[in-house]
C-alpha cells in the first residue's frame, strides 16, 4: 500500500491505461487501422510495466533509467502511429499518452530525489529534468494539436514548425542578421554604455544623482516601448531607428543599477582605500566598480531581454522588407502561423543565448560573490 | 529644519533636472522643426524676425518635435474637455487599455501566486518548471502579441481578453519569482520553531510563510502591474484595436498625428504612474493593518 502511496503517479497511469484498454482502437473507425496487433501490445506492455515497476524499489538510477525509457518509447510509437490519421484519436490515445506523461513525472520526481556525488552528475541532473519537462510541454503539444486535429491556424504542431525552420533557413538568417545583429547589439552596446557613463556621472556629481535618480526609477516604471513610433519618423524605418528604441529602454535600466550598485561598497573598505591615499578614480576601479558588478550584470541581464522586445516591436511601426518583427507581423496577415512560430522560436533560441552569454560573463566576473560560490 | 532638508536634497535637484529636460526639449524642437519651417516660409515668400521664426517652429500643427506645451495644451484639451465617451478622449483610450490591464494584471498575479505555492511546496515542481520560467522570460513575449490575438479572434474570442492574456503572461513572472523569494524567506529557526509548536504544513504556510511572504509580493505586484500595462498596450499595437492607448499610438504613427503620439504616451505613463502608486499605497495600508512600523 504504501509503495502504490509513494508512486501515486503510476497507480493512476496504471489506471489510465486499464481504461484505455476498454476504450479501444486508438483511431476512430473509419481511419484503417494503422497500429498493428503487435505495436499495440508493445506500448499497454511499455506502459503498464513502467507503471508496475514504479511501485518497486530498485536503486534509483536503474529505476529513474526505466521510468526514462518506457514512457518515452511509449509515446514515440503513440504520436509516430498517427501520422496520416491526424484529428482521428479517440478517447483511448488520449489515455495513453496522460499514462506516459505521469510516468515521465514520476521520472522526474525519483531525479529530483538523487543527490549523485560526482559534480558532473549534478550538472547533468540539472540540465536533465528540466528538459524533460520542456520535452513534454512538445509533446502535448504535438499529441494534442495533431490527434484532435485543431486547425493548422490556430496552432500548428511543433514538428510542422521544426519543418518549417529547416525549410526556411536563409530568410531566417536575413531576418536575425537585420535585427539581432544590426539593431539589438547597436542598441544595446550604446544604451548600456551611456547609462554607465551618465551613471558615474551623477556619482561624482550629488545633485546629479539625486535629481536623476527618482526621475530614472519613475522612468523605468514607463512603457517606453511607445516611442518606438516617434523614432521610426525621425530615423527612418532602417534599423537605426530600432537600434535608437533600444537605446532609450536600455539606458535607465542601467542607470539606476548601476548607481546603486557604486553604493553597495561597505564604508569599511572604503575607509581602508582612503587609508592608503588612494584617489577617487583608484577607489572607483579598484574597489566600487568591482562591487558594483552583480548591480550591472543585472541590469545587463534585464537589458538582453528589453533590447530584443524593443527592436522587434519597434519593426511592427514600418520597416524595409526584412527583420524578425517585420516577418511577424506580415505573416500573420497571410495567414502562414507556422512561418510566426518559426520565427518565435528563432527569437526565443537568440533570447536565450543572449542571456546564458550575459550570465556566464557574470559567473567569470563575478565569481567572489555569494550567490555564485555555490553551497 | 527637516522640511528644508527635503526640499534641498529632494524636490531641488529633481525640479532643477526636469526643468533642464524641459529646456533641452525645446532647444530640440526649435531645432529638429527648422528645416521644415524653412521650406515652408520659402514657399510662402514669408521673411520674418528670428523670434517670429521660432516662435513658428513651435506651434506646427504636425512637427517633427512637438513643443512641450503643444503637448500639454493637447493633454488637457483631450482629457478635461472632452465627453469621456468620445473617442478622442484621452480618458476613454486610458479606460480601455486600464481595463485589459487590470484583468491582465489580476489573473498574472493569481497565476504567479499559484505557481510559487507549487514551487516551494513539491520538489519535482521546483527542479523542473523554475529554469523554464527563467527562460520564458529570455523570449521577446511581446513578439507573440500579435499572433495570441490573430489567434485568439479566430476562435472568436476579441476585445479585452486577448490582451488581458498579454498582460498576463507579462506579469505573472516578476510574480512567480517574487513569491519563491518570499515564501521561502522565513529562516530556519523560525521553520524550526514552528516544528516545535507542531505546526502542520499548512499552518506553517498561513501563518509564517505567508505573512513573511507579503512585502516581497507587493514589491514585485509593482514591477507586474508596469509590465501588464506595456503588455496591454503592445496588444492594442497589431491587429488595429479600435481604441486605447496602444492604438492612438498606432493611429498617430499612420498619419504623422505626432503630437496625438506624445499626448497618449502621456497618458501611459500618467498611468503607469498613477497604477505603481495605487499598489504602493496598498502595500503600506497592508503593512500597518499586519502591524508593521514604520521605518
Amino acid at each position: 500500500m504504501n509503495a502504490i502511496f509513494r508512486s501515486w503517479q503510476g497507480a493512476l497511469a496504471f489506471l489510465l491505461c486499464l481504461a484505455a484498454l476498454i476504450s479501444l482502437p486508438l483511431l476512430t473507425a473509419d481511419a484503417p487501422s494503422p497500429f498493428s496487433i503487435g505495436t499495440l501490445a508493445l506500448i499497454f506492455a511499455l506502459t503498464i510495466g513502467t507503471a508496475l515497476i514504479s511501485f518497486t524499489s530498485p536503486p534509483a538510477p536503474l529505476l529513474a533509467a526505466i521510468l526514462f525509457v518506457g514512457p518515452h518509447l511509449a509515446t514515440w510509437f503513440l504520436i509516430s502511429g498517427l501520422a496520416g490519421y491526424e484529428g482521428k484519436a479517440t478517447m483511448a490515445f488520449f489515455l495513453l499518452i496522460a499514462a506516459c506523461w505521469l510516468l515521465a513525472w514520476r521520472c522526474v520526481a525519483v531525479l529530483s530525489d538523487m543527490h549523485p556525488k560526482l559534480k558532473g552528475g549534478d550538472t547533468f541532473l540539472r540540465l536533465l529534468i528540466p528538459a524533460i519537462f520542456g520535452a513534454w510541454i512538445l509533446i502535448l503539444w504535438e499529441a494534442i494539436t495533431r490527434g484532435a486535429g485543431i486547425p493548422f491556424i490556430l496552432l500548428p504542431p511543433p514538428s510542422a514548425i521544426g519543418a518549417r525552420i529547416a525549410g526556411s533557413v536563409a530568410t531566417l538568417w536575413a531576418d536575425v542578421q537585420q535585427t539581432i545583429f544590426k539593431a539589438v547589439l547597436f542598441g544595446y552596446i550604446v544604451g548600456c554604455a551611456s547609462g554607465f557613463i551618465v551613471a558615474i556621472l551623477a556619482d561624482r556629481i550629488a545633485f546629479l544623482r539625486r535629481g536623476l535618480l527618482p526621475i530614472g526609477n519613475m522612468v523605468s516604471a514607463l512603457p517606453i516601448i511607445g516611442v518606438a513610433p516617434i523614432m521610426v519618423m525621425w530615423f527612418g524605418f532602417d534599423w537605426q531607428s530600432k537600434a535608437a528604441v533600444v537605446i532609450i529602454m536600455t539606458f535607465f535600466p542601467m542607470l539606476v543599477n548601476t548607481v546603486a550598485g557604486l553604493g553597495a561598497a561597505g564604508a569599511m573598505e572604503q575607509d581602508l582605500m582612503r587609508s592608503y591615499a588612494s584617489d577617487y578614480w583608484q577607489t572607483l576601479i579598484k574597489l566600487r566598480l568591482p562591487a558594483a558588478m552583480p548591480f550591472i550584470f543585472n541590469a545587463l541581464k534585464i537589458n538582453s531581454t528589453l533590447a530584443l522586445i524593443g527592436a522587434i516591436v519597434a519593426e511592427f511601426f514600418g520597416t524595409p522588407i526584412v527583420g524578425m518583427g517585420f516577418r511577424i507581423s506580415t505573416e500573420i496577415g497571410r495567414m502562414n502561423v507556422d512561418m510566426v512560430w518559426a520565427e518565435i522560436a528563432v527569437a526565443a533560441v537568440v533570447g536565450s543565448f543572449f542571456y546564458g552569454v550575459v550570465a556566464l560573463a557574470e559567473r567569470a566576473t563575478t565569481f567572489w560573490h555569494p550567490s555564485n560560490r555555490g553551497g | 529644519m527637516q522640511q528644508e532638508r527635503l526640499l534641498q536634497h529632494r524636490i531641488l535637484p529633481v525640479v532643477t533636472i526636469l526643468f533642464i529636460i524641459v529646456a533641452v526639449w525645446y532647444v530640440a524642437a526649435v531645432f529638429m522643426n527648422t528645416p521644415f519651417q524653412r521650406d515652408l516660409d520659402r514657399r510662402g515668400n514669408v521673411t520674418s524676425t528670428p523670434m517670429d521664426f521660432i516662435e513658428r517652429t513651435l506651434s506646427q500643427p504636425k512637427p517633427v518635435l512637438p513643443a512641450p506645451h503643444q503637448v500639454a495644451s493637447n493633454v488637457f484639451e483631450n482629457t478635461f474637455l472632452r465627453r469621456v465617451t468620445s473617442n478622442r478622449s484621452l480618458v476613454y483610450h486610458s479606460w480601455v487599455t486600464l481595463s485589459s490591464t487590470a484583468v491582465g494584471f489580476t489573473l498574472g498575479t493569481l497565476l504567479g501566486i499559484l505557481i510559487a505555492v507549487g514551487i516551494v511546496h513539491v520538489k519535482a515542481l521546483d527542479r523542473s518548471l523554475m529554469p523554464w520560467i527563467i527562460a520564458s522570460q529570455t523570449v521577446p513575449i511581446l513578439a507573440i502579441a500579435p499572433m495570441v490575438i490573430v489567434v485568439l479572434a479566430a476562435v472568436n474570442v476579441t476585445g479585452l481578453i486577448p490582451k488581458a492574456l498579454i498582460s498576463t503572461y507579462l506579469s505573472f513572472f516578476p510574480v512567480a519569482v517574487g513569491m519563491v523569494k518570499g515564501l521561502r524567506s522565513p529562516e530556519l529557526i523560525q521553520l524550526d520553531l514552528m516544528c516545535t509548536y507542531h505546526a502542520s504544513a499548512a499552518q506553517t504556510f498561513w501563518k509564517l510563510r505567508v505573512p513573511a511572504s507579503i512585502p516581497f509580493l507587493f514589491t514585485s505586484m509593482k514591477v507586474a502591474i508596469a509590465a501588464s500595462l506595456v503588455g496591454a498596450i503592445v496588444g492594442e499595437l497589431p491587429t488595429g484595436a479600435v481604441a486605447g492607448i496602444g492604438s492612438k499610438l498606432l493611429a498617430g504613427s499612420y498619419y504623422s498625428q505626432t503630437i496625438d503620439i506624445w499626448a497618449a504616451l502621456i497618458a501611459g505613463s500618467v498611468l503607469a504612474a498613477i497604477l505603481v502608486t495605487i499598489v504602493g499605497v496598498v502595500a503600506k495600508i497592508v503593512d500597518l493593518a499586519m502591524g508593521g512600523r514604520p521605518a
